[in-house]
């Protein structure tokens, strides 16, 4: 922003107005309410699937997760909540990270994190229902 | 930067009187980041199903230990708390529940309803699973 340093009496604003907007603004908010009405329903779902397998064998929860509609809530669910939480933790970073090299690197970590996680879940799942 | 850099910032969440609608935004915020590693847990307990017997036994073993179930009781009460904090936000997406009396019922709703469902929840668990 050489512009607006030095003798200039422009501020950072006056650079960018009239520009236009990006017409991408909203795409964040009203990502994070569509995942989040999907993890409500699947959570509503997948409750009663955790407290009934919680505390079986190995055996017992393979034979709940081979259900094939049990499965897909599964993988629906956490898919949808793996982009909920990438979205909701950048915006943590974004709001108390302000040093510019740990804001790209806590990014970047954040989008790794969750992608490895819910492949890692994803896999998990289909390897369960394809009873490999 | 320096034109944004030289003027008055506003004042910090010290500055203001603790309220209870602020506390419930920043609980929201907490319990979202305390999911996300939340999710990792439920991972690692799908991954362990998927490898072996014995893995699964151990980290079976792990979540059903005294520790492991008070994690799981935090992790529920956040999951609850969390949820009917969305909806919160769905009710003010919507427009409604912005004045004095329904944003500080609503709440109190998001409180009280997370810490009823919780206790009904592991009240429903301690029934079946004794």
């Amino acid at each position: 922003m050489s512009t607006t340093s030095g003798s200039s009496m422009r501020t950072p604003r006056r650079t960018i107005s009239g520009l236009g907007s990006a017409r991408s603004g909203t795409g964040h908010f009203w990502l994070q309410r569509v995942t989040a009405a999907a993890n409500l329903i699947l959570v509503l779902i997948a409750l009663p699937v955790f407290v009934y397998v919680a505390g079986q064998d190995q055996a017992g929860m393979r034979a709940v997760l081979g259900n094939p509609f049990v499965a897909i809530v599964m993988l629906l669910l956490l898919v949808s909540i793996t982009m909920h939480m990438r979205i909701g933790m950048q915006v943590v970073i974004e709001d108390y990270v302000h040093s510019e090299g740990l804001k790209i690197l806590s990014l970047l970590g954040n989008t790794f994190f969750s992608i490895a996680v819910g492949c890692a879940g994803v896999f998990a799942i289909l390897k369960i229902s394809f009873g490999g | 930067m320096s034109g944004a850099a030289q003027r008055p910032l506003s004042p910090h969440l010290q500055i203001y009187r603790p309220m209870l609608t602020m506390m419930m935004s920043i609980v929201h915020r907490i319990t979202g980041v305390a999911l996300y590693f939340g999710t990792l847990l439920l991972v690692i307990w799908l991954v362990a199903a998927a490898s072996s017997p014995d893995s699964f036994a151990f980290v079976n073993g792990l979540y059903g230990s005294w520790l492991g179930i008070l994690v799981m009781v935090g992790y529920s009460w956040a999951l609850i708390h969390h949820a009917l904090g969305g909806i919160r936000h769905f009710v003010w997406d919507f427009g409604h529940g912005f004045g004095p009396e329904s944003r500080e019922l609503l709440a109190k709703a998001t409180i009280g309803g997370s810490i009823g469902l919780t206790v009904l929840l592991w009240i429903g668990i301690w029934l079946m699973k004794g």
